[in-house]
């Protein structure tokens, strides 16, 4: 069976033999199955073909004598039959994938597999972690959620967090994690009319329109500073973009969206010099009324360091506490930008040690190499010296 | 979710609790403290968050490049070294909480007298190989 039909077929057939009142785990097994004798002549409604020969073989396996009594407690618990719920099999199925009672991490690994249709190698792969040990993740998972009733609709907001952990996990190996995060979160947004899931993927879009700009080909990365921005995606981001104002239009501002026109201010600006930091450092101010996260107010600051200047960056930093992630890194570039390279190579080489990653660690210390080798070049012989290159920022973020 | 390294040193390590070198320890609580380890791996496994586990020999040799066509120059084992690794875990938790309560089971493995050793294990965060695509 064509793999692509399979992914996008999944999510709704699991959701229809879950109401139908399948445990999650019998109805992944239920649909095994029925993919196994998936026809050589494609039937001509795949949906319902395998709807209809999974809920058989999910009833044959509850018929067995072996699972007789679960199958009478299973009686004895569910509501009796009656109209099917309104909401959508889809969408109830993001929110069991990403019920509150799982740890982010299972959470994320149940999306990829019964949402968007991985296979458990495909997910142990993408995360680094043996196949034992992320198919035993999977099925606590499913175990998990398993008692899990579809009477209300969850909260949105949960699916959205574990989407987003998706999309920030970015590429390794032959998955992409980030397309995959953008195709989970088109077919959320379809059957969900919300303007926080327009939000995200709205971000996810004007993200991965640089992404192609972002790392070089020896994959250090490019700040936003110096990428070459006619190698962004111009056609995600118009969508990103379209995305976003209809979303602003409903005047229901949420974390996502205020994050997303952060993006769209920066995919509008033909460069850096001409990006609207006066509207972006308004967008932080919105964003630390929404979340009040330190870390937002770090951003913040940054953007501040590029509308009103360096000092008055400077002094939005001096307000923080100084073990923030990423905080000597803002403080580097930012005395670099206030005429203090010494200063700056220092807080460079301090960030690099704190740094939580190889790329960003590699693009700290190279800053702090490229100010402390103009130094003893002056020291030496005058001239040298290259232009002042931006923080190391991740792509986007002021 | 990220990944950590539980670093159990020969030497280089403050002093265990419980400080009584192995070969001072009866056979059954050596095995006892193998079968601690064993179950403590299969136990992450079955939670999801084991990487890899490794022993590593005491000894080794230093080993370095000494110019084009030449053999490696080897050197050592140096006996005064400082610091030496016996062997390591690495899990993938949801927390730097969750890796400290880990280390800390792992350490209570037990040593002479069935007590538990207290050693004192190194809990190091992998660097991640891609920075996070957004904020």
């Amino acid at each position: 069976m064509n793999e692509a039909l399979l992914r996008a077929l999944t999510p709704r057939v699991l959701g229809i033999l879950v109401r139908r009142g399948a445990g999650f785990a019998a109805a992944e097994d239920a649909l095994v199955e029925a993919v196994r004798v998936w026809p050589d002549a494609p039937p001509r409604d795949p949906q319902g073909w395998l709807v209809t020969v999974a809920w058989r073989r999910f009833l044959d396996a509850t018929r067995a004598d072996t699972a007789r009594r679960r199958r009478e407690d299973r009686a004895e618990e569910e509501p009796p039959p009656g109209p099917a719920p309104s909401v959508d099999d889809t969408l109830q199925l993001y929110f069991l994938c990403t019920h509150p009672s799982l740890t982010p991490a299972s959470a994320v690994a149940l999306t990829l597999r019964a949402v968007g249709g991985l296979t458990t190698r495909q997910i142990a792969q993408a995360y680094v972690v043996p196949e034992a040990t992320m198919a035993q993740r999977i099925s606590r998972a499913k175990r998990t959620v398993s008692g899990v009733r579809f009477d209300r609709p969850g909260d949105v907001s949960t699916v959205l967090r574990v989407l987003y952990l998706v999309f920030n996990e970015g590429y390794s190996g032959d998955v992409d994690l980030a397309a995959e995060a953008i195709r989970l979160t088109r077919q959320l947004a379809a059957v969900i009319d919300h303007p926080e899931v327009a939000g995200l993927l709205s971000l996810m879009l004007l993200h991965h329109a640089r992404r192609a700009a972002r790392t070089a080909p020896d994959g250090s990365l490019v700040p936003l500073a110096e990428q070459d921005r006619s190698r962004w995606d111009t056609s995600l981001i118009a969508e990103g973009v379209g995305i976003l104002q209809a979303a602003l239009a409903r005047d229901r501002l949420g974390e996502f969206q205020a994050q997303a026109a952060v993006a769209a201010l920066h995919a509008d600006a033909p460069s850096t010099g001409e990006t609207d930091w006066t509207q972006i450092v308004e967008w932080y101010d919105e964003l630390v009324r929404l979340t009040d996260s330190p870390v937002v107010r770090l951003n913040r600051a940054v953007a501040v360091g590029e509308a009103d200047g360096p000092r008055a960056g400077l002094a939005e930093l001096a307000q923080l506490d100084d073990s923030l992630p990423r905080y000597a890194a803002v403080a580097a570039y930012l005395h670099e930008r206030d005429g203090d390279p010494e200063t700056a190579a220092a807080l460079y080489a301090e960030a690099a040690l704190k740094a939580s990653n190889l790329a960003e660690r590699d693009h700290l210390t190279r800053q702090a190499a490229r100010l402390n080798t103009r130094r003893r070049r002056r020291a030496g012989v005058e001239g040298g010296g290259s232009s002042p290159a931006g923080p190391f920022r991740r792509d986007g973020e002021t | 979710m990220a990944k950590y390294l539980l670093l159990k040193h020969y030497r280089g390590a403050p002093a265990p609790v419980n400080d009584v070198p192995m070969d001072q320890w009866t056979p059954e609580e050596i095995s006892a403290h193998v079968q601690y380890m064993n179950d403590f791996a299969a136990r992450l496994e079955k939670t999801g968050e084991f990487v890899d586990g490794q022993a590593l020999a005491p000894e080794g040799s230093w080993v370095r490049y000494d110019g084009e066509g030449r053999p490696p120059v080897t050197d050592g084992p140096f006996a005064e070294t400082k610091d030496l690794i016996a062997g390591w875990m690495v899990i993938d938790v949801d927390s730097h909480e969750r890796a400290v309560e880990l280390a800390g089971e792992l350490s209570a493995a037990p040593g002479a007298g069935g007590r538990p050793i207290h050693e004192w294990l190194e809990v190091r965060p992998f660097l991640t190989a891609h920075p996070t695509v957004t904020e």
